[in-house]
């Protein structure tokens, strides 16, 4: 039962401000309204006994990405982009797809024959980090180093791009 | 005890929000930020999935996952600030350098 209340809890918490995100006028609220869901996420992780994950969450994406994009919407905010119109001309084509789009997943996950095995409840390994890291420096050797050879790469890209002179 | 189906539906209520926001919004910023929206609904999939099977390798490819987002949003943003210094637009229907 009380999982169950935290469960619909960070779950309204996530839903209603990415709501929110998508339709405020200012994109500073558009960008606390993204960190709230975001942390909402970090709290189902919690749930969901993904201890790393959740750290992960928060210090990666609450700490890291969205400074970086709150840092960006301060050097490049206009007073004038709150008075114009904030959705484009396609917007009701578009989101009525986005929501068929939304529609038939749902109906394949409801509907769907053998969409969701119940296999006997699984007990997580107490070492969460432990057991990811074992798994990410034995078994995910080669994708780290990739993985990190990619963000070498974004670091470049993103300093070039933002030079003042290319 | 929730059921995974719970979580497969915060998950894809998240990926169609964010996916209204890509679809519909002109600000550059905020058609960025509904991405992230996007990749975060998908590791909620992946998680849920990996505590479903008792499986760490889901958890593995969420933190890929992030690497990924944190990778996409740096150039991204890099490429709004050129994109910006040139044009002194953020809407996204205005960019059309390479249009026709």
């Amino acid at each position: 039962m009380f999982s169950q209340a935290v469960f619909y809890f960070f779950a309204a918490l996530a839903v209603t401000s990415a709501i929110l995100m998508v339709t405020r006028r200012n994109i500073i609220h558009g960008a606390v309204f993204l960190i709230t869901t975001l942390l909402a996420t970090a709290g189902i992780f919690l749930q969901l006994d993904a201890e790393f994950l959740f750290v992960v969450q928060i210090i990666l994406y609450v700490g890291g990405i969205m400074v970086l994009f709150v840092f960006v919407i301060m050097l490049v905010n206009l007073d004038v982009s709150m008075r114009l119109v904030q959705f484009n001309h396609q917007r009701f084509v578009a989101g009525a797809l986005a929501l068929v789009l939304g529609a038939q997943v749902f109906l394949a996950l409801k509907v769907g024959p053998g969409v969701m095995p119940h296999p006997a409840q699984q007990i997580m390994s107490p070492k969460n980090t432990e057991a990811v890291g074992d798994a990410l420096f034995t078994h995910y050797m080669l994708p780290f180093e990739i993985a990190s050879i990619l963000l070498l790469v974004a670091m470049i890209g993103a300093v070039v791009m933002a030079k003042r002179r290319v | 005890m929730i059921s995974p189906e719970h979580y497969l539906m915060l998950s894809l209520a998240l990926f169609t929000i964010g996916v209204i926001g890509v679809l519909t919004r002109r600000n550059v910023i905020i058609i960025l930020m509904s991405i992230e929206l996007i990749l975060n609904a998908v590791n909620i999939n992946l998680v849920a999935f990996s505590r479903l099977y008792g499986d760490v390798n889901g958890q593995v490819f969420a933190i890929f996952i992030i690497t990924d987002a944190a990778a996409e949003a740096a150039v991204g943003l890099g490429i709004i600030l050129a994109f910006f210094r040139n044009r002194e637009t953020l809407l996204a229907d205005e960019m059309d350098l390479l249009k026709w």
